[in-house]
């Protein structure tokens, strides 16, 4: 399933894995492709990171293939619940990790000093470097992974809910630089449990629950059969603007999420 | 001030002094990453499973490093492998097999005898165990760890920090982990003499915590943390002189109260930062 022009960076097929016997994806059929900037939602629990690390090799399959273009380079962002914030590791050093020169010195060169320093200004966070990593706004914080990802200087950029847990000016500001990074030619996938966030800013959306239940542009995935398949609840879909929205209401008497659909 | 210098006029003393701070510079160094991956249990597990290879060697009349070593090596990657499998609880496993191990130890002296080796040495340390021969082992062992360690420095800090994005960036986390695992055990096995099983593990997360409370930046901590060992290992060593003490507890005694006074005096700032000494956060899916 493909839905986007560029060439293919990696391709899943009929993928599976699963953790101490536990399948958390099966089957998934899924191609991306250069250019292509993609938002992953399910609910909690179906396999939306698993697919990320399907994507990065990190988790064996079960069954399946994964192809990915030769020498793909790829950045992983992670979720800031997984990062250890108390690790004594400065802004400067955090983004240095992920640069692959083949220098042993574990000082940094002059030149490596230099290309952090500017990545570091690119994105805006120029005058942290010193800084502790846990001193850091949400959004900085955010900044200083999608930094260290972006030195590796990937071809395709993998991010874990970056959005979680930060205010709405802090959502808009990161989905603003990733959509500057899409320009770029940065291809970008990312899971999300914003719906709404998504639909807006995003041209292609993967709905999931252990298995691919749609692909699309957000007009053609957001509709209340695909967000039932996927999240095993009716949602309504409204559309503003020229765009959906999806409002969430709860039942209290037949407690149920309610069931009503207006078609996106 | 010539009271001080006059211990120095003996052979076994100043071998002693070197030995022991060399083994606080390497414990201390080594002991940065131990704290950081959460790995302070494995520490002391580790020093007391190679008492039983310590044992053996020396009721065999097998060369203590090679003997103690080999049984650290193979213990080590054992503990590593646990680790990393999580077929059982990590830390039920490390126990079985470090106490075990130990217990033979102390089960072969009192089945056999304590020959060769001073027997309360290697439980507790002592100055007087320190033979011309330990001062080379120890330098060799911390001229090797720290040259392996900063031929490894960055995609071991890696490692440490962010297992998962490490391993999707290319670097291997499993051999990285067990090349932590075998520098611990030749920290171990170097310091053990005068250090003693029951105390090294002392000495390698003292130093690290007291340079974590006062620095955030990785590279400082690892040079603030050697440089703390050594001293603990310096004046330790000279307080057991001076006060007919034996020489492990000395020197854990003042990396604790060198502790305590770094911890009154960075007040709320740096006691969050020991505060935060802890596993590093699970993995979700």
């Amino acid at each position: 399933m493909t839905s986007q022009s560029g060439a293919p960076l990696i391709r899943l097929d009929g993928v599976s894995c699963a953790y101490a016997g536990r399948a958390a994806i099966e089957g998934v059929d899924l191609e991306i492709r250069a250019g292509q900037f993609s938002g992953v939602v399910g609910p909690s629990g179906s396999g939306k990171t698993t697919l990320l690390r399907a994507f990065l090799g990190t988790v064996p399959t079960i069954s399946g293939t994964v192809r990915r273009a030769p020498q793909l380079r790829v950045g992983y962002v992670p979720q800031v619940e997984t990062v250890n914030w108390t690790f004594p590791v400065t802004v400067a050093e955090c983004v240095l990790m992920a640069r692959r020169s083949g220098r042993i010195a574990p000082w940094r060169s002059r030149k490596e000093r230099d290309e952090v320093q500017d990545m570091l200004g690119r994105l805006g966070i120029g005058d942290l470097g010193d800084r502790h990593i846990r001193e850091l706004s949400g959004g900085q914080q955010q900044r200083v992974f999608i930094a260290r990802a972006l030195l590796g200087r990937p071809q395709l950029l993998l991010m874990d809910e970056p959005t979680s847990g930060v205010d709405v000016r802090t959502r808009h500001e990161i989905l603003h630089l990733l959509d500057e990074l899409h320009d770029g030619g940065l291809a970008i996938v990312l899971t999300t449990h914003d719906l709404n966030g998504m639909a807006a800013h995003l041209p292609h959306l993967v709905c999931m629950n252990r298995r691919i239940i749609a692909e699309g542009a957000p007009r053609a995935v957001l509709t209340a059969d695909v967000l039932e398949a996927t999240y095993g609840a009716r949602m309504e879909v409204l559309e503003h603007a020229g765009m959906p929205v999806v409002l969430d209401r709860y039942d209290a008497a037949a407690n149920v999420v309610m069931i009503r659909s207006r078609g996106a | 001030m010539a009271e001080l210098l006059r211990p120095f006029e003996f052979e076994f003393f100043r071998n002693g002094v070197i030995v022991a701070t060399f083994a606080g510079a390497l414990c201390g160094f080594v002991g940065v990453y131990v704290v950081l991956k959460g790995m302070s249990y494995i520490g002391h597990g580790l020093s007391h499973a190679i008492f039983g290879g310590y044992a053996a060697s020396a009721l065999l009349g097998v060369n203590f490093v090679l003997g103690a070593g080999a049984w650290g090596v193979v213990s080590a990657l054992m503990i590593n492998g646990v680790t990393r499998r999580r077929v059982i609880g990590a830390d039920a496993a490390i126990g079985v097999i470090t106490t075990a191990s130990f217990a033979l130890g102390l089960v072969l002296f009192s089945v056999f005898g304590r020959r060769g080796r001073s027997f309360d040495a290697a439980l507790f340390g002592s100055i007087l165990g320190v033979a011309p021969a330990d001062v080379w082992a120890i330098v060799a062992v911390t001229v090797a760890v720290v040259s392996v360690i900063l031929l490894a420095y960055r995609p071991l800090l890696f490692a440490t920090f962010d297992p998962e994005v490490a391993e999707a960036s290319g670097v291997n986390v499993a051999r990285y982990d067990a090349l932590l695992m075998l520098v611990l055990a030749a920290a171990i096995l170097a310091t053990m003499q005068v250090l003693g099983v029951t105390l090294i593990a002392a000495t390698i997360v003292l130093p690290a915590t007291i340079a974590r409370m006062l620095t955030s930046s990785f590279s400082r901590m690892l040079i603030l943390a050697t440089a703390i060992g050594a001293a603990i290992g310096l004046v330790g060593m000279n307080l057991s002189y001076h006060l007919d003490l034996q020489s492990g507890p000395t020197i854990v005694l003042v990396g604790a109260g060198a502790f305590a006074a770094v911890f009154a005096v960075t007040g709320t700032r740096g006691r969050a930062r020991a505060a935060a000494l802890t596993a590093p956060v699970r993995a979700v899916r």
